[in-house]
C-alpha cells in the first residue's frame, strides 16, 4: 500500500468523523426540537406545580447549554466539544456527563461484542471451508440447513427464544442484567464468574445467528477457489491433502471474508444493541435505550458518535492490515 | 415457458421461501374474515388470557386480542419493508446506474457515498433520524425514515454488477451502432440485470424489516400501530418473559422467523438464477 492510499484512507475516516459530529448537530436542529423546554415541562407536570416562570428556567438552562448563541458559534464549539469527547451533561441524570456514562458502559459492549465477533469470525470461517471440502466428514452436511435457517434471524429473536429455555424454563443461567444485583464490581474470581455466566445467553444469541453468515459467504468462496487451476495444479504435484486446504484453497478464499468482516462490522452491532435491549445487559445498546426512554438528546447523540468514530476506527485499522494478508494489494495502484 | 417452470420446480430455496410467504399471505387473508381486527386495539378483550379457544393466540396485557394483532400487524410490517425496499432498491438502480455507465465524478461521489454509509451502523442512524421527528411516526413515515438508508447497499451492489456487464461485446456493439447512453441502459443492460435487481429487492426488503423492528423494539415506532415489532416492544415493556406471558412473544416471534426464512429463501433462489455458476454448487 502506498503512502498517497494510507493518506487517502486516513482521510476517509475524518470525513466519516465530521459527518456523523455534523448530523448529530444538525438532524434535531431542523426538527426544532427543544429539549431543555421539554424536559422542564416533563417535570413541571411530574412535579404538578404551575408552569409560572418556566420561560425564565428555560433561558437560564439555554444559556448554561449553550442554546442561545448563533447557530455557527454552535456549531464550531459543537464540533471543538466534540474533538475532546466533551458531549456535554446528560439532560435525564444531570449532572453526570455524557462521556461518563458512556465510559461506563463501553467495556461491556467491547467485551460483548469483541468475543462474539471473533469467536463466530473463526468458528464460521472454519466451518464454511469445511462444509465445502470434499474430503470432510459425512455428517457435517447435516450442520447446513440449520446454519442456513439462524443466519436469517435477528440476534434479539433468538435472544429471546434462548432466555426462555435456559433462563426461564430451565433456570440454568441468569434472565437479565451484567452482573447480578447486590454484586459489587470488583477484580474477584467471584465476580468475573457471575460476569461470565451472565454474558453467556447474550453471547450465545449473537454467535449462533453469525456464524452461519461467515460460514456461508466461506463456503460459497471456498467453492470458488477449488475450482481454479492452481489447486488441481497442487493436486497434481502430489501435495498432502492438509497443505491444499490450509495454503492453497483456505489462504485465498479467506480474503473476501476479511473484506466483508469490515463491511459487516456495522450490522452486527445494530444487532447487538437489541439483545443488550432484550437482555438488560448494561453496554452501550441498553444506555441508549434508557437514553430513548428519557428522551436524553445529548446522551443519544454521544453515543451515537462515539459508536460510529469507534467503528470508523476499527474499519482502518482492518483496511491498513489487509496488505498483510493479501500481498497483492500493496503492488496494485489504484 | 415450460423449460422456465421446470427449472423452477428444481430450485428448491426458491420454492421455499415462496412456500412460507404464501403460508403468512394466507394466515392474513384468513384472518381478516375470521376474527375482527378491531380487536387488535388495546383495551377490547380480557387482559392476559393465555391461548384458549376463544383466542387461540392469547391476550396482552392492555387487552388485544393477539390473533387479531398478527393478522393486523404482519401486513403493516411487510408494508414498511416493502415501501422502503421499493424504494431503495429504485434509487440505488438510479444511482447504479449513473455512476458505473457515464464513471467520473459522478462514480467517485455516489461510490464514496455508498462506501461510507455501508460502514456506518445503519440503525444508529436511523434511531437519530427517528428521535429527531416531532411526535410519533406513522406506518409511511417509518418506511420512509427506513428507505433514507436502504439504498446504499443496491447502489454499491448494482454498480459492480453493471460495472462487469457495460464490458461484454453486445453493450460494445449497441454502443457503437450509435445508441443512445439511456437506451443502451433500458434495453441492453436492464434486461440482463432483472433476475439480480430481484434477489436485490428481496434482500432490501428484508433488512428493511429487520431495521424496522429494531426501532421499533427501541420504542420509536408507530405507537399505536400493531406491527410486529411494536408488539415485541410492548413484550419487553411488561417484561412479560420474567412474568411467563409467554403467549404474548411466541406469536410475533414465530410471524418474524417466517418472514426472514421466507425472504431469505426466496433470495437464495433469485440468486442461483440470476448467477447459474451457483447451480453446480448448491
Amino acid at each position: 500500500m502506498h503512502l498517497i492510499d494510507i493518506v487517502k484512507r486516513c482521510g476517509v475516516f475524518v470525513v466519516i468523523v465530521w459527518l456523523a459530529a455534523s448530523l448529530n448537530f444538525f438532524l434535531p436542529k431542523l426538527s426544532g426540537q427543544d429539549p431543555v423546554r421539554t424536559k422542564l415541562l416533563q417535570q413541571a407536570q411530574l412535579g404538578g406545580y404551575v408552569q409560572q416562570g418556566i420561560d425564565e428556567m428555560v433561558k437560564v438552562y439555554e444559556a448554561r447549554f449553550g442554546l442561545d448563541r448563533p447557530m455557527w458559534q454552535q456549531y464550531l464549539s459543537y464540533l471543538g466539544d466534540v474533538a475532546r469527547l466533551d458531549f456535554n451533561y446528560s439532560i435525564a441524570s444531570y449532572p453526570r456527563t455524557v462521556s461518563s456514562m458512556i465510559a461506563e458502559a463501553v467495556p461491556w459492549t467491547v467485551g460483548l461484542l469483541g468475543m462474539t465477533t471473533i469467536l463466530s469470525f473463526v468458528i464460521g470461517t472454519i466451518l464454511g471451508a469445511l462444509l465445502a471440502w470434499p474430503r470432510a466428514p459425512r455428517w457435517m452436511a447435516w450442520l447446513m440447513p440449520p446454519l442456513w435457517a439462524l443466519h436469517a434471524i435477528p440476534f434479539f429473536l433468538l435472544g429471546l427464544i434462548l432466555m426462555y429455555v435456559f433462563a426461564f424454563q430451565l433456570p440454568l443461567l441468569p434472565i437479565f442484567g451484567g452482573y447480578s444485583a447486590g454484586a459489587r464490581p470488583e477484580l474477584s474470581i467471584g465476580f468475573i464468574l457471575d460476569v461470565a455466566r451472565h454474558a453467556v445467553l447474550p453471547a450465545l444469541s449473537i454467535i449462533l445467528v453469525a456464524t452461519g453468515g461467515w460460514a456461508l459467504g466461506m463456503r460459497g468462496m471456498m467453492v470458488t477457489t477449488m475450482g481454479e487451476d492452481y489447486v488441481t495444479f497442487a493436486e497434481g504435484k502430489g501435495l498432502s491433502n492438509l497443505t491444499i486446504f490450509m495454503r492453497y484453497c483456505l489462504r485465498n478464499a479467506i480474503l473476501p471474508q476479511v473484506t466483508a468482516l469490515a463491511l459487516a462490522l456495522g450490522q452486527i452491532l445494530s444487532g447487538a444493541v437489541l439483545v443488550e435491549v432484550i437482555f438488560g445487559y448494561p453496554g452501550i445498546g441498553a444506555l441508549l435505550f434508557q437514553a430513548i426512554r428519557e428522551n436524553d438528546h445529548f446522551l443519544i447523540q454521544g453515543i451515537v458518535f462515539t459508536v460510529i468514530v469507534a467503528l470508523g476506527l476499527t474499519t482502518l485499522i482492518l483496511d491498513l492490515f489487509y496488505p498483510l494478508l493479501d500481498p497483492r494489494i500493496s503492488y496494485r495502484r489504484t | 415457458m415450460h423449460g422456465f417452470l421446470g427449472y423452477v420446480r428444481r430450485n428448491n430455496s426458491l420454492v421455499l421461501g415462496s412456500a412460507l410467504l404464501l403460508f403468512l399471505a394466507l394466515f392474513v387473508i384468513i384472518g381478516h374474515f375470521v376474527v375482527d381486527v378491531e380487536d387488535a386495539r388495546a383495551l377490547s378483550v380480557r387482559p392476559l388470557q393465555p391461548p384458549s379457544w376463544k383466542y387461540p393466540f392469547g391476550t396482552d396485557r392492555q387487552g388485544r386480542d393477539l390473533l387479531a394483532v398478527m393478522v393486523a400487524g404482519t401486513p403493516l410490517t411487510l408494508r414498511i419493508g416493502f415501501i422502503a425496499g421499493f424504494l431503495g432498491v429504485g434509487i440505488g438502480t438510479v444511482l447504479a446506474f449513473v455512476a458505473a455507465y457515464y464513471r467520473g465524478w459522478a462514480d467517485t461521489i455516489i461510490r464514496g457515498i455508498a462506501d461510507i454509509g455501508l460502514t456506518v451502523p445503519g440503525l444508529l442512524i436511523l434511531i437519530i433520524i427517528a428521535v429527531s421527528i416531532r411526535g410519533g411516526l406513522s406506518v409511511n413515515q417509518m418506511a420512509i425514515v427506513v428507505a433514507s438508508l436502504a439504498w446504499l447497499n443496491p447502489t454499491r451492489t448494482i454498480r459492480a454488477q453493471v460495472l462487469s456487464l457495460r464490458e461484454r461485446g453486445y453493450v460494445e456493439i449497441a454502443r457503437m451502432s450509435g445508441m443512445s447512453g439511456p437506451a443502451i441502459i433500458l434495453f441492453e443492460l436492464m434486461p440482463n440485470l432483472l433476475p439480480y435487481l430481484a434477489a436485490t429487492l428481496v434482500n432490501a426488503v428484508s433488512s428493511a424489516i429487520l431495521a424496522s423492528i429494531g426501532l421499533e423494539v427501541l420504542g420509536l415506532g408507530p405507537i399505536d400501530a400493531p406491527t410486529l415489532g411494536m408488539t415485541l416492544y410492548w413484550v419487553n415493556f411488561n417484561a412479560a418473559m420474567i412474568n411467563g406471558w409467554w403467549w404474548w412473544w411466541t406469536a410475533p416471534t414465530i410471524i418474524i422467523v417466517i418472514v426472514f426464512l421466507g425472504l431469505f429463501f426466496v433470495t437464495v433462489g433469485l440468486d442461483e438464477i440470476a448467477n447459474p455458476r451457483l447451480r453446480r454448487s448448491a
